[in-house]
């Protein structure tokens, strides 16, 4: 359902991005990067707040004329953005938080690769097969 | 038990012959360089090994934390008594599946030789058909007992844990890119939980031993390597152990000829020991690593080709006796060290174009030509000229003369060779050791000839080898049967290639006739027209 997921390393560096339509590949990218601004003020708003699983999901960021993106921040201040086509049948908030769920979850099986050096780009086939089911589902 | 002694010993010898001999698998000379270190000390402990009928395990199948500190010191000794019982404690232990490559592309997986085979017979009852395909995935019983003893040096508890950091340390070793290896990690590590479990160990091993064979890492995890699969399958690693030394006659003859060649002066018994793992991997890509391999094998075999005759025979004779004085275990050591790098090699070679199933028990003895050896080495020739022959090499006497791969030089001996051509396999064989088959394989062969034949005259090996032309069976049997199978397989080598240069020849033949043809017929233009000139 995803047009575009984005894994967004502690400093604000990609670790893995990919969209659908390739053609608007460099609006994606720039949509999340701007995005990334409203994550920081979240995260900075929450403080010293706690963080549990719900905090961790941002929620709706910012919804623009076609897209929506959704934010995710795990407690290491890995960011996952996700952008979604707003012509969809609006996703519920609960689909989009098992999203991000199924991210994070192949994130930390990303990281629990002992060849996998934190801050290197994913490049885990496992990663990219459950990325891709989840935007083919918007296809 | 002899594999497992041998696996022991093979990764404990590095550390003796690593001067000596260029370990030909590097992939596991690097593995058991770096062991080296940490085994040297325990390789002495090792060599008491575990006897693979002994004691079933009695671990208890949980998996439990063990420290790292436990460190290598230690594995050894305590591991090689409990030998693979404890792993094979786990395998009863339901484990959710596990990794492996299978390359799609790929080739037809591992070449697991005669072993799978024998192996594959044993577990038919476990999963016959669906195995079949997955050849090259499937851990033959040697490649286990290998892999169990790496895990133990790195783990001492089988059915522990080895975490993350220490499993990375030792893959890579292997020297393959991280983003293999991290994929190999990801396909091998089924729960995620950064640590690998025996099974886990194992797949992950087996499908970087496949990715240094050249066979392209898998999609997914083959079911052969899955956890479950292989706790089921190897429920007795000891007893296929022995089951493997009965098959290891049979074993060698399927492994690759290249291998062959090189086992004929390693010790066929060490051949015997590891078919399996040899045969898993055989690609034509590998074929290249082989060569480089068998090369090294072979200048290993110059070295220690007495000193592994005379192992064989004690290793054929007590396959079951790990136990024998160290004295034995060291030489064997030697050898087994380069007959795994050798049986490595081998996996990596050994049929890349063909699929899995290694028949080989057809091949005891028995001067059948094996058409997929056959292939083989035509297919490589060009680029791997060496495998092919090695250790033909007492019929050729004339060809390391012409082998000096002139076209010029081949032709005449294609020209006689087509006559041979027409001769029945067998026979061209022998013919086509007086004359070189190919340019490619001759130039190879030269430098392999003139060792194995020198060889050959000291050790009995080469008397084997000698006979290999006249009577293969009777010079083979004087030495251990592994050694037989060794110089048949060998033999077979050598018939391929020369139906592959029998075909060539026959071509070129084809070829010189039309030539010929056209030039009779210009010739006639020439004198028809000739006149009207003068005229």
């Amino acid at each position: 359902m995803a047009v575009c997921v984005a894994v967004i390393a502690k400093e604000n560096y990609p670790l893995y991005i990919r969209s659908i339509p390739t053609e608007n590949e460099l609006k994606f990218h720039y949509m999340v990067h701007t995005s990334l601004d409203v994550v920081d003020e979240k995260i900075s708003a929450m403080g010293k707040a706690l963080v549990d699983q719900r905090e961790l999901y941002l929620g709706l960021l910012y919804p623009t004329e076609d897209y929506k993106v959704y934010g995710y921040v795990t407690n290491s201040k890995v960011k996952f953005v996700m952008v979604v086509d707003s012509s969809n049948t609006a996703l519920r908030d609960n689909e989009i938080r098992s999203m991000f769920r199924k991210l994070h979850n192949s994130y930390t099986d990303v990281m629990c690769n002992p060849f996998y050096n934190p801050g290197d780009h994913i490049q885990s086939r496992a990663f990219d097969s459950m990325v891709t089911s989840m935007m083919i589902q918007v296809c | 038990m002899m594999s497992k002694t041998d696996a022991d010993i093979r990764f404990g010898n590095p550390a003796e012959l690593h001067g000596a001999k260029v370990q030909i698998p590097y992939l596991i000379t690097e593995k058991n360089t770096f062991k080296r270190m940490d085994d040297e000390d325990k390789q002495e402990t090792q060599s008491p090994t575990m006897s693979p009928l002994a004691s079933p395990p009695s671990s208890p199948p949980h998996y439990q934390r063990v420290p790292l500190s436990h460190g290598y010191s230690k594995l050894r000794s305590s591991t090689e008594q409990m030998h693979p019982a404890p792993y094979e404690a786990r395998q009863p232990l339901v484990q959710p599946e596990g990794p492996s490559s299978g390359a799609p592309g790929a080739k037809p997986p591992r070449h697991q030789a005669s072993l799978i085979r024998s192996f594959s017979v044993e577990r038919e009852p476990h999963d016959n058909n669906s195995n079949y395909p997955d050849e090259p995935w499937r851990i033959t019983e040697e490649q286990r007992e290998y892999y169990v003893n790496q895990f133990r040096s790195l783990q001492p508890d089988p059915s522990s844990f080895i975490s993350g950091s220490v499993a990375k340390n030792f893959f890579t070793k292997s020297k393959l890119s991280i983003p293999e290896l991290s994929y190999i990690w990801e396909l091998s590590d089924a729960d995620c939980d950064g640590a690998l479990t025996l099974p886990e160990f194992c797949a992950a091993f087996h499908l970087i031993v496949a990715r240094k064979n050249g066979y392209p890492l898998p999609e997914g995890l083959p079911p052969t390597l899955q956890p479950e699969y292989l706790q089921a399958a190897f429920p007795k690693p000891k007893r296929e152990c022995t089951l493997f030394d009965s098959y290891s006659e049979s074993m060698p003859a399927n492994q690759q000829p290249r291998d062959l060649n090189r086992m004929e002066k390693l010790s066929i018994k060490d051949m015997a020991d590891f078919p399996v793992p040899a045969q898993d991997v055989t690609s034509d890509d590998k074929q290249e690593q082989n060569k480089t391999r068998l090369e090294q094998n072979k200048i290993r075999l110059a070295l220690k080709s007495t000193a592994d005759e005379a192992l064989p025979k004690d290793m054929s004779e007590d396959p079951a006796t790990s136990k024998d004085s160290n004295s034995l275990k060291a030489r064997p050591r030697s050898r087994s060290y380069s007959s795994t790098s050798i049986e490595e090699a081998m996996k990596r070679g050994e049929d890349p174009p063909t699929p899995p199933p290694r028949p080989q028990k057809t091949h005891s003895r028995a001067s059948s030509l094996d058409l997929n050896k056959v292939f083989q080495p035509s297919v490589p020739a060009t680029k791997s000229g060496l495998l092919p022959p090695p250790p033909a090499l007492p019929p050729r006497p004339c060809p390391s003369q012409s082998e000096q791969a002139s076209e010029a030089e081949i032709h005449p001996q294609l020209n006689r060779a087509p006559s041979q051509a027409a001769d029945s396999s067998p026979t061209k064989k022998d013919i086509p050791y007086s004359q070189p088959p190919s340019k490619p394989i001759r130039r190879k062969l030269r430098p392999e000839n003139p060792a194995p034949e020198s060889q050959e005259p000291s050790s009995t090996v080469g008397g084997a080898a000698s006979a290999v032309t006249g009577k293969p069976h009777t010079a083979v049997q004087k030495q251990s049967s592994k050694q037989k199978k060794a110089i048949q397989t060998a033999i077979r080598k050598n018939k391929e290639a020369n139906a592959v240069l029998a075909r060539l020849n026959s071509e070129l033949q084809q070829q010189l006739k039309e030539v010929h043809q056209e030039r009779i017929a210009l010739e006639n233009q020439l004198e028809q027209l000739r006149p009207v000139t003068v005229l």
